[in-house]
């Protein structure tokens, strides 16, 4: 029970992931801002803006519906923490695995972005519900072909758990570049699901002004913005234990400094997809996810399928 | 989704001034726009009547941040026809270099706000960053980065040395070479296109109807220029073409901005190599003698128009200015006729707006009651009552009040 | 040539090298000669002719006489535009601009400079008590 409580609450729960994840934020931050020629914020910034967060006032707006306005910041960080649970990190296994895992993993990523549009019409706001209508018009457009991108490798392992994904391709070596064009699919797609450019477009600041989250404030927008970063740490860790599973089963230190490796490594690729992308319109986001990501998605399902009918063979 | 109308503005991340676009959207489609200025009243033409043309100039340069030196050469342009002063030469080479540094810095400013619009910042930080390579040139030259305070009545303050006429080709040289990169990023990149391309169509017919000018007129065709058409400085010796686009929308604004960013390379290549020896400015008589004069400039926004009626005192009698935005800001109603609510922001921008520089108080004159005209003094008084009785504040010496409170 | 990610290059070459920013308050950019910053007034070359109260555009300059050939000068630098058509206007160099540009203060009244003859040595710079 202590254990549980452990794994739960500190290490690798709560604690450890919500401080990953503001080092995530301040990573991807600094990434982008020495693209951009800048200095970039200092390592303590998202833990000051965070902690200044919490000491705000939180406003309510009279009209918004109370209890899904205050629900749904707290739903949105409970999914995104409670996925990781089952991502292997510098081990094939991860700490609850059982058969069927990615597929529970990806929903429990999709949680978050329902919890957006919830909150966000909610908040009955006109740039708030603009905001929610958008993220979930773009909830359609990437979640397939990140599905697509992340289940080709299960496929490949014959398995649909996470850990025995790992397992496979510890024990298969070089398999894993079959999947290389899968990474490039799921990290374009998850640029949706984390809300950045060039997929920002729920959120986009000079069109609707803070998107879902303009009427949150305070408490709930730290634990708002909380879920975002735990959310990007969720997924880099993720497409790392999918896409790069090597090095494993070191000694634990080591171990977790070759997954710390992978998984800024995977920040660095979004940070360079974001600063080198103009924000993209609605439309030309549905449109560029189903004509082009999609079947780009199915194409690597049938390279694995092909690859485990006859190469494996 | 039924018709909602979403207020942008008249405070809005998108904008940098208060406007007030009201937007009726049936999805993410525009139904309908409907624009409102006026929350920028500053009162300047009144304000000059009040002060002599000394001190016009510095006010008039005020008008706008950007483009100070378009409003202020405007201004001593025509304050010089009255008093039919002649300048020499010199001097006109000086205010055409500064003229054409402005459009630079003006030019790169926008590209960045444009990219910052459509969200790619990355582009916003390049192009301010470079720009900063031409403000240190103004800032060389005139002694100040903003407003530069170069015009004086009869020539300009300070002279070009020629090494700071060195260090303006080289910062040039460094700029010119990102201006081709800048243009080769804006033929390349497919996210930037798709952007811009296509969206906030005016077309040739709708600009000349609307009377767009400048950039924005160009980028539909309509081949204006002030510069060429009714030359001013010393344009008419200068080798320059006159950039124009068939594209119609945001995308042809971009292209004909930054062309010209390369025709001002050019310009200020051939004025530093043929600028004239001799004195830079002339003694101006303080009076200037009764008169009008009207005098059109092209800013980097479009044509600048300034009036000026003298009465033989050292101030001016009436001083009338049309900042360029004014003509191109009934375009943006119909450019945003049957676009996406997310290309607001970039057609609003593609005009390169500044609304403080267009607010202008109209006064129908009906002659009847409750018509009064009131000096300078009064005005501030009827203001700081009104707002007393109004508002139930009290604007007399408000900073000192402040303080004793805090105290 | 169409194609996506144009900046790619650009952008790694600038993760390579040293940021663009000037890091201000540690490093100061210094300024060119005729940089036209804080305004110092040399009060013995003034001579009284108020050329330079006639054209401030922000009436921000008081020249007023405290003895016989002595002249003091209230110079408002929050009303200051520093726009120095007062150092043009003074035919004895009485007037100098600077290249003082850090005039932030915690309030107005640090702005509102007095030069005069018992301000020796022309550090009337500092506010009037």
């Amino acid at each position: 029970m202590a254990t549980q409580l452990f794994y739960l609450l500190i290490f690798p729960g709560f604690l450890f992931l919500s401080a990953f994840g503001l080092f995530a934020e301040y990573a991807d931050r600094k990434i982008y801002a020495r693209m951009q020629n800048r200095i970039g914020p200092p390592w303590f910034q998202p833990l000051a803006d965070f902690i200044k967060l919490l000491g705000k006032e939180t406003i309510i707006p009279e009209s918004a519906d109370r209890r899904i306005f205050l629900l749904m910041p707290v739903f949105a960080l409970t999914a995104a923490v409670t996925s990781f649970l089952y991502i292997p990190m510098w081990d094939t296994h991860a700490l609850v695995s059982f058969n069927g895992d990615a597929i529970v993993v990806l929903y429990l990523l999709t949680i978050p972005t329902v919890t957006f549009f919830l909150g966000g019409w909610s908040s009955n706001s006109m740039y708030s519900t603009i905001g929610a209508v958008r993220s979930i018009t773009q909830l359609f457009a990437y979640e397939v072909p990140l599905f697509m991108g992340i289940l080709a490798p299960s496929l490949l392992a014959g398995t649909w758990s996470l850990s025995e994904i790992s397992a496979f391709y510890n024990a298969h070596s070089w398999y894993w570049l079959v999947n290389l064009p899968g990474l490039a699919i799921a990290l374009i797609a998850v640029q949706g699901k984390l809300e950045k450019v060039p997929f920002d477009i729920p959120e986009a600041e000079t069109e609707i002004v803070g998107g879902t989250f303009t009427e949150y404030s305070g408490r709930l927008l730290a634990l708002l913005r909380m879920a975002l970063d735990v959310e990007m740490v969720v997924v880099a860790s993720l497409l790392a234990a999918v896409f790069l599973p090597f090095g494993l089963g070191y000694a634990p230190i080591t171990g977790f400094i070759i997954y710390l490796i992978k998984v800024f490594f995977i920040i660095f690729l979004m940070a360079l997809v974001r600063t080198v992308l103009a924000r993209l319109r609605i439309e030309q986001m549905v449109n560029f996810c189903w004509k082009y990501l999609a079947p780009a998605g199915l194409l690597q399902l049938v390279v694995c399928l092909f690859v485990k009918g006859v190469m494996l063979q | 989704m039924s018709n909602v109308t979403i207020p942008v503005g008249p405070q809005h991340p998108a904008l940098k001034e208060p406007a007030s676009f009201k937007i009726t959207i049936n999805g993410e489609r525009i139904e309908r726009a409907d624009v409102r200025l006026g929350y920028n009243h500053r009162g300047v033409e009144k304000a000059c009547e009040e002060r002599n043309y000394i001190q016009d100039i510095y006010l008039i340069e005020r008008v706008c941040g950007i483009c100070s030196h378009s409003h202020s050469t405007a201004f001593v342009l025509a304050v010089e026809e009255i008093a039919a002063i002649e300048v020499p030469k010199r001097a006109f080479y000086i205010r055409t270099i500064i003229a054409e540094l402005e459009r630079i810095h003006s030019h790169l400013l926008w590209l960045g706000v444009a990219g910052h619009e459509i969200g790619f910042d990355t582009l916003l930080m390049y192009s301010w960053r470079d720009r900063e390579i031409v403000m240190d040139i103004l800032n060389m030259l005139t002694g100040n980065r903003v407003n530069y305070g170069i015009n004086t009545i009869g020539g300009v303050r300070r002279d070009i040395t020629p090494k700071q006429a060195q260090e303006i080709l080289c910062g040039i040289d460094k700029l010119e070479e990102r201006t081709r990169y800048y243009i080769e990023l804006a033929t390349e990149e497919v996210t930037l296109i798709n952007r811009l391309s296509g969206v906030g169509f005016l077309s040739h017919e709708d600009a000349l109807h609307l009377g767009a000018i400048g950039p924005t007129g160009r980028g539909s065709a309509v081949d204006r220029d002030i510069r060429r058409d009714d030359p001013y400085l010393s344009y008419p010796e200068l080798q320059f073409k006159i950039v124009t686009d068939d594209h119609c929308d945001v995308y042809g604004r971009t292209l004909v901005r930054v062309g010209e960013l390369m025709e001002s390379y050019g310009m200020i290549r051939q004025l530093l190599q043929n600028i004239p020896e001799g004195p830079i400015s002339v003694k101006a008589p303080r009076k200037i003698p009764a008169g009008r004069a009207f005098s059109r400039y092209e800013a980097p926004r479009g044509e600048d128009v300034h009036y000026i009626q003298a009465n033989g005192t050292d101030m001016p009698e009436r001083v009338k200015l049309r900042a360029p935005t004014l003509a191109n800001v009934q375009s943006v109603a119909r450019m945003l006729e049957n676009s996406y609510l997310a290309d607001v922001p970039i057609v609003v921008a593609s005009i390169d707006p500044c609304f403080s520089c267009t607010d202008r108080m109209i006064s129908l004159r009906t002659d009847g009651p409750g018509e009064k005209l009131m000096s300078w003094p009064e005005l501030h008084a009827f203001s700081l009552d009104w707002n007393r009785k109004n508002r139930g504040i009290d604007f007399t010496n408000l900073n000192k009040r402040l303080i004793e409170k805090k105290v | 040539m169409k194609k996506t990610g144009k900046m790619v290059s650009e952008v790694l070459k600038s993760f390579m090298k040293k940021p663009a920013t000037e890091l201000y308050p540690f490093v100061k950019n210094p300024k060119p000669a005729g940089f036209r910053g804080r305004i110092i007034f040399h009060y013995e070359k003034c001579i009284g002719c108020k050329l330079c109260m006639r054209d401030c555009p922000s009436k921000a300059i008081t020249i007023t006489k405290v003895a016989d050939k002595k002249f003091e000068a209230r110079i408002n630098l929050d009303d200051c535009i520093f726009c120095a058509q007062c150092v043009d206007n003074c035919a004895k160099n009485a007037l100098e601009s600077t290249s003082d540009y850090e005039l932030a203060g915690l309030s107005r009244d640090s702005l509102k400079t007095v030069f005069n003859n018992e301000s020796v040595d022309n550090v009337a710079l500092r506010p009037e008590e």
